[in-house]
This record gives structure tokens, sequence and C-alpha cells, in this order.
């Protein structure tokens, strides 16, 4: 495991970009290093900064996929049925997560209930769709699609921006605030939520990036 | 892990070895080289801009921040008595009901969180310029920390928008997000551009330890 990334000795000769392919700079720190075979269950660290440079998985493209359709039937459920229930003084109101973005929609804060809409609903589908896009083709065995690479890299980008597991704390937090006002429960919608976020945390974690990206460049058609 | 004999060969970087990296896939090219060969991505050994950015993120997160403290975050109005709650009013509110580990978590998220990013992104944007022996991996660290929990911050923006979704009971208690939900929700969205504009190699270049034997 340890062999697997050897550091680079200062006497490097000129290469061609073809040889260069065989190493790999950490993202972090920009230490080189010369890249061998990392066995399926195993790490593979940066030698300076000690960050994950490599984890591959058993057939990770495949699980990735269907982690990624699990994920996309989830979010529809969770925004389809109910959310949360609220009663008070014999007053009964139904939620859905729709209902809890469009909360905001009137005047100034129209923005702000779109940038809530996008960042618990249309990112995280946007991310899933195009984790689809780019390895349900390769687990599958056939070539990359096209603009796979520039849809790789919007997943990447779109990580960050995708916060369903923060919304799902900050419904914990609306129930404990909300309880002295009224009594509410939890519909369908909450636990298919809850679910999403444990399958798409599961997912990240089978999704070595350096992997599925040298995947992607060695299936590449020939420009 | 085996680190026998490795501290002896100092670390290579692909600028020190005249190359030029991809952030994004870690394809190493020759230092001409614009595009990325594997994932097309725009190639650059050092983000020239990048401190820029992270100071122009960080002191508009800042400002952001201000309003989102002083402004209510929540109006609730009980049988035609209205009641607003500042970011921190929310907290004290949690704390006199009793709640205290919801509490602990809205404070953390809505104060300590913000206020850390500010300092530490700072520190490390102040430090970058300085040639350092020792504290590399900490800053590292540090710059990490910051890009991982910036997010949390979101928690009370999503707390208010649920509050303000689920609880229109007419005449007897509603709630509507104050003008502070907006500028706190700026702030976090600034702040976590803030830290993903770091380049976090240039924290590395300053490590003088291995440069000290080439
Ligand atoms: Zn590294
Ligand atoms: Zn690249």
């Amino acid at each position: 495991m340890d062999n697997a990334l050897t550091p680079l000795n200062r006497e490097v000769s000129p290469l061609s970009n073809h040889a260069l392919a065989d190493l790999v700079a950490c993202p972090q720190c920009d230490t080189l290093h010369r890249l061998v075979l990392v066995a399926a269950g195993q790490k593979a660290r940066c030698r300076r900064c000690h960050s994950v440079l490599m984890s591959p998985h058993a057939s990770a493209m495949t699980k990735i996929v269907m982690l990624a359709l699990t994920a996309t039937v989830l979010m529809i459920a969770a925004i389809t049925f109910p959310f949360l229930t609220l009663e008070a003084r014999g007053l009964t109101q139904r939620n859905s997560v729709i209902d809890a973005i469009l909360a905001f929609s009137s005047g100034l804060m129209l923005p702000l209930s779109l940038a809530i809409a996008g960042l618990i609903v249309v990112l995280p589908l946007m991310r899933l769709a195009a984790i689809l896009y780019v390895l349900a083709p390769m687990a599958i065995g056939w070539a990359p699609a096209k603009g796979a690479m520039r849809a790789f890299r919007f997943a990447q980008v779109l990580k960050p921006w995708a916060m369903a597991e923060i919304f799902i704390v900050g419904v914990a937090v609306a129930l404990v605030k909300v309880a002295g006002l009224a009594i509410l429960t939890i519909g369908p919608a909450f636990w298919a939520f809850t679910a999403l976020v444990l399958v798409t945390v599961l997912n990240d974690n089978f999704m070595c990036r350096l992997t599925i990206w040298r995947t992607l460049e060695a299936r590449r058609p020939h420009l | 892990m085996a680190h026998s004999g490795g501290s002896q060969t100092p670390p290579l970087t692909a600028r020190a070895a005249g190359l030029v990296a991809c952030p994004t896939c870690g394809r190493v090219h020759q230092a001409q080289t614009v595009h990325c060969l594997r994932c097309g991505q725009v190639l650059a050994s050092r983000d020239g801009t990048s401190m820029q950015r992270v100071w122009a993120w960080l002191v508009a997160g800042f400002m952001a921040y201000i309003p989102a403290n002083l402004y209510p975050m929540l109006e609730t109005t009980t049988l035609g008595k209205t009641q607003s709650n500042t970011l921190l009013g929310g907290v004290i509110e949690l704390v006199l009901h009793h709640s205290y580990g919801v509490a602990a978590i809205v404070f953390f998220a809505s104060i300590v969180i913000p206020i850390g990013k500010f300092v530490a992104i700072s520190y490390l944007a102040l430090q970058v310029q300085r040639p350092d022996r020792n504290s590399v991996h900490l800053k590292h660290r540090m710059l990490e920390v910051v890009e991982f929990i910036g997010r949390w911050s979101m928690i009370d923006v999503f707390v208010v928008a649920l509050l303000s979704s689920l609880v229109q009971l007419g005449s007897v208690v509603s709630v509507q997000p104050g003008i502070a939900a907006i500028s706190f929700a700026l702030s976090v969205v600034f702040t976590m551009l803030s830290a993903m504009s770091f380049d976090s190699r240039l924290i590395w270049d300053t490590d003088t330890k291995d440069s000290e034997t080439a």
C-alpha cells in the first residue's frame, strides 16, 4: 500500500506529456508521485500532506450508478410526499418540501427561496444527473458519453453546494423550536430525505475521483 | 505507513520539476500546457489570483455578517403580538426553553463557525507570504477544516425557512423570515467561496523544511 505511490527523486528527465500520465501530483500540495496499481479497498495517501489520492473500490462504477439511481428515486419521493404536519388549536397544516422552500417566495425573500431550492433540491439532483450521465455508460463498459469530462468536473464543483444533509439537521432544530407552539408530525418525505442523505454519503465514499478520471481518459475515443 | 527513510528524500513538487499539475484530476503536464489533457481544466501551476479572491470574498462575507447579527432573523406573531429574534436571540431563546443541545448546535453554526472562519482564513492568508518551517501541516489542516465545516452554518437559514413555512396558522401564530436571513445566507456563501478560492499549494510553498536541502 505504501509503495503504491513513490515520491520521485530530483532527477526527472524531460518527459513528454504522454509519459507524464503515469505521474500524479497531489492536488493539495503539488507533490509528485509515481502511480502504481492501488488494490481495491486500499487508500493511497500523499507522502507529504497525507491527503487521500486514491481509494479505489471493487466494481465502484456499478455501485455508484445503483446508489445514484436510488438517491434520485428518494429525492423524487422526498419532494412529492408530505414532509411535516403541523397542528395547533384545531388547525392542521400539511407541508411538502416545496412548501418549505416557497415560504420566502414573496418580494425581497424570493432570491432566498430560490437559493434554498437550489441548495436542497436542484443542485443535488443536478449532481446526481451528472454522475449518472458520466458513470452509467462506463459501468456497462461503453465509451464515455459526449461531454462526460465536463459533466464530471461539474459534479465535482457542485459537491459542497448540495446541502441535503445540512437541511436534515435544520429540520431537527426546527422541530425543537416549534415544539412549544404546535404539534409536529414527521411525514414519509422526511424519512425519504434522511435515507437520501445516507445513500449520498455512501455514494461519495465509493467515488475515487482519480480512478474515475483515469478510466474516463483511457476509454475516451480518439480525438 | 512506512515512513522510514521517507524524510531523507525531499518531496519534489510538479512546479519544481518544471511541470504543471491539474488540481481537478491530478494529471501532470509539461509546463506550457494550457488545458488538462485528461479533464479539460485550465491549468496554472499556482492560482495567481487566488489570494485576491480569498480576500475579496472574505471581506464580502464579513460585511454581510454584520447586518445578519443586527437585524431580525425571524418574526413570530402570536395572537397579534409580534416578537422578533436575531441570530443570537434565537440561541438565547432556546437556552431559556432548556433546549441546551439544540442551542449549542445553533450557537456553533451561527456564531462560532462564521467567526472562526473569518479568523482562520485571515490568518492563513496573512501567513501565506511567510516562510514556515514547522506548522505547514497544521495550516493545511486548518484550511481543510474551514472548507469542511463552513457549509454547516446554513443550518439557521434552513430553520428560518422551515419555521416560516410551517408556522402559518392564521391569527393564532405565524412566523415571517427577517432580512437577516438573507444577509446571513450571503455571508455563508461568500465565506465558502473565500475558502474554496484558497490554493492550498500556496501554503505548502511556504514550507522551508524541504527546500533547505535543495
Ligand atoms: Zn499532498
Ligand atoms: Zn485535469
